[in-house]
């Protein structure tokens, strides 16, 4: 058949089987349906100019510094169109925690969201809302990469490296029994389905991203069946990729080399709780949660970036806040859309305000505000047009 | 309680009867017994010079030498070394390769051994050393592991192909315990403050039960300060501000990354020395458990570390005298001498050092001169 023809054939075919809903204009979807292999950081095509993106300001400084980065995209004439929801959740029919349908039909469509920090109420009855966004869009990967900052002195400098964190199994399962009164048993999952997808997404962000080397980090000489299935399935992904060299090592022997020399690791893919744990190091590396970015990569494409920080609430509405953490993740987020020009230059205006040391909120060393930070970061974004 | 105690006849009774700080009985004519297992990579070189450095100072300690080949698949050969520790109640070893390419029913030999020893303390000080060089300064923490259970449990299976689950046992007899032994451990030692490290927000009910355990035995120390912390945030806290932490108390897997990163900070593996506490046995080890496959038989390991483990073996089995002066000398070569191997910055050999070592306790010790 011709083009045309075929293609109205194929999508009819999907009309019919709920896989593709007419008025969305997502020409990958048909491709991915198809089995092409697509890699998750292509960069998106948008007719309009326009890409529309969901933001979740969050609790706490959430909002604060979600106008923040409003304001310096706006200032970077970056061409995003902000959609804000709210993702407090609410029951759904049949008894079971959801997050608004609002939120999640926009997500749907954007399948790109900004998220600011969300606070987890205790004995509010549901599960955390970082766990529902979570589960909702299969967000299986966590990507957190850690780069020194030249501004902000720590022990450390040179940091380089990536911790690709498999995010929906593993020790955080949630399967826990008291076996009998005084013996309690947490079941870790590792399944070579989530196991291989991780390692396909930490191979492909490794080629897409430039990086040298991946290394899988495990306990396979403990946990010799889960941590031995992850890794056969890191090396059988790593054959298909031989640009990118594949190395493995025991977790205790990461930690160590860590702290002692971060500039020997480059691209980290584990099973959650190393992750965990692991991210949180490299966080602390750097400068700590404030200054980190981290994004969460879904099943369908869908891609959610947010500050790990928690939401500070002493000093909410204050305009003591700092945005770095958000506005670090907005720019992974608009890499991970292929808007490289704009990224770099907010990224470098990021950087030069806080090298300059001359406008620093109170958590750099600092004394100004969040709105004179913003400010300054807008300001030299203009001066660079 | 009542424990299971299978050489009931010969050492049962005397073991029974005695307190946590009594020496074990292998003792004759003055000279104490004490199980050698030289394990793989630099551990047999090192244990050597251990015992070069014991010939050297006439410390009054026989090695009973019992090797474990990590390649053979029977547990034979770990069994007789489990046995030779219940002989002489102490035992020096070095890290068994644990191939993980090898089936799931080829347990770690290292574990073995622990869980059949029920050694569950594991206990390591990490203290900034005089003369080597380290991006933090005034670290000084002691770590305490739970070292028989949680997820080192080995208990995997495959109900569905393609799934796997292993299982993470926390038990309230066990948790207790190591409680007590942190909390009666920091007494000992004037410490200020306990913390207990945990992922109690995520594994509810497993690290809820080691926490609450935790929480019970320091309403018994109220002189003793205890608070806790999450895992990640543990790691954050010790690589920005470890001068925070006293001493640490901890699950199994935790305190593998915790232990490792607190030895990282303070100079490397080749610095920090380990010891496994059970209610009967002691057996010393270095404290991040390095085979060292890449730098064995190449005179460049820093021996350190189990030197210091060996000082410890000694401080258990009352030599006290022996094992401060062996100590100075080490340290002294640390940091006047600065005689230092590769892993810390130097040039010298392992050799080196160890002779080094043995020319300043020839200097400063009268048991030497005196009996030469």
């Amino acid at each position: 058949m011709a083009g045309n023809a075929w293609r109205s054939t194929i999508l009819k075919l999907l009309e019919r089987y709920g896989a593709w809903i007419t008025g969305q204009r997502k020409p990958e979807e048909v491709s991915r349906v198809m089995g092409a292999v697509k890699s998750q950081t292509q960069p998106r095509t948008f007719s309009r100019g326009m890409q529309t993106v969901t933001i979740i300001p969050g609790d706490g400084i959430g909002p604060e510094i979600s106008s923040a980065v409003i304001k310096i995209f706006e200032a970077a004439k970056v061409p995003i169109q902000w959609e804000e929801r709210n993702v407090t959740a609410i029951k759904g029919p049949g008894g079971k925690w959801m997050i608004p349908p609002e939120a999640k039909e926009s997500m749907d469509k954007s399948k790109i969201g900004l998220k600011g920090p969300l606070k987890t109420p205790i004995a509010a009855g549901h599960p955390s809302m970082n766990l529902l966004l979570r589960k909702t869009f299969d967000l299986y990967a966590n990507v957190r990469p850690c780069v020194s900052i030249e501004g902000y002195k720590t022990p450390y400098t040179d940091v380089d490296l990536v911790t690709i964190r498999e995010n929906t199994e593993g020790e955080y399962s949630g399967i826990e029994h008291v076996i009998v009164d005084g013996v309690v048993q947490s079941i870790k999952l590792i399944t070579e389905d989530a196991s291989r997808r991780i390692a396909e997404y930490a191979f492909e962000y490794a080629r897409n991203n430039q990086r040298a080397s991946v290394t899988a980090v495990h306990k396979a000489n403990i946990m010799r069946m889960s941590d031995g299935l992850f890794l056969r399935k890191c090396r059988e992904v790593a054959e298909n990729f031989k640009d990118v060299k594949f190395t493995e090592m025991y977790l205790d022997t990461v930690c160590l080399n860590m702290v002692q020399d971060p500039t020997k690791f480059d691209v980290l893919v584990m099973p959650n709780l190393y992750g965990d744990i692991l991210s949180d190091l490299c966080a602390g590396l750097i400068g700590g949660l404030g200054v980190t970015p981290s994004g969460n990569i879904g099943a369908n494409g869908v891609a959610i970036f947010e500050s790990v920080h928690g939401t500070a609430p002493d000093i909410a509405g204050k305009d003591m806040a700092n945005p770095t953490a958000l506005l670090l993740s907005a720019v992974m987020m608009l890499r991970h859309m292929g808007l490289h020009g704009h990224a770099k230059k907010i990224e470098t205006a990021c950087f030069d305000t806080i090298r300059d040391k001359k406008v620093l909120t109170k958590d750099l060393g600092g004394n100004s505000k969040c709105s004179e930070f913003t400010a300054e970061i807008c300001r030299r974004v203009q001066d660079m047009e | 309680m009542c424990e299971l105690n299978i050489w009931g006849g010969v050492g049962g009774a005397e073991l029974r009867g005695k307190r946590s700080v009594s020496p074990p009985p292998a003792k004759y004519g003055g000279r104490h017994t004490v199980t050698l297992i030289p394990g793989d990579g630099i551990g047999p070189e090192l244990l050597n010079h251990v015992r070069e450095l014991f010939r050297f100072c006439c410390v009054p300690v026989d090695f009973e030498v019992v090797t474990v080949d990590s390649s053979v698949v029977s547990e034979d050969e770990i069994n007789n070394a489990v046995t030779a520790i219940r002989r002489n109640g102490v035992a020096l070893k070095g890290n068994i390769e644990t191939n993980h390419n090898l089936p799931p029913s080829h347990k770690s030999r290292n574990n073995l051994l622990r869980t059949s020893l029920d050694l569950y303390a594991n206990v390591m000080h990490c203290q900034t050393l005089p003369g080597v060089q380290t991006r933090h300064k005034d670290i000084d923490i002691i770590i305490i592991r739970e070292n028989t259970e949680g997820e080192y449990s080995s208990l995997e299976h495959e109900n569905v192909p393609g799934v796997v689950e292993s299982l993470k046992i926390i038990t309230r007899v066990n948790s207790l315990r190591i409680a007590e032994y942190a909390f009666k451990l920091a007494r000992e030692k004037g410490r200020r403050r306990v913390t207990a490290v945990h992922k109690a927000n995520i594994m509810k009910l497993g690290d809820g039960l080691f926490l609450q355990c935790c929480k019970e035995v320091a309403a018994g120390y109220p002189d003793i300060a205890f608070d806790n912390m999450i895992v990640d945030n543990t790691t954050m806290q010790l690589v920005s501000k470890p001068q925070q932490f006293d001493v640490m108390v901890m699950p199994n897997l935790y305190g593998n990354v915790v232990s490792n990163v607190c030895a990282g900070l303070v100079g490397g593996p080749g610095l920090v020395p380990g010891a496994n506490y059970g209610k009967n046995y002691a057996v010393f080890e270095t404290a991040t458990r390095n085979t060292g496959k890449s730098i064995a038989n190449k005179n460049v390991a820093n021996p350190t570390a189990t030197l210091l483990a060996s000082c410890l073996m000694l401080d258990h089995l009352g030599l006290v005298d022996y094992a401060s002066m062996i100590r100075k000398a080490i340290f002294k070569t640390l940091s006047e001498t600065r005689l230092h191997t590769a892993d810390i910055g130097g040039l010298a050999t392992t050799s080196e050092v160890v002779q080094s070592i043995m020319r300043e306790v020839q200097k400063t010790g009268p048991l030497t001169s005196e009996y030469i």
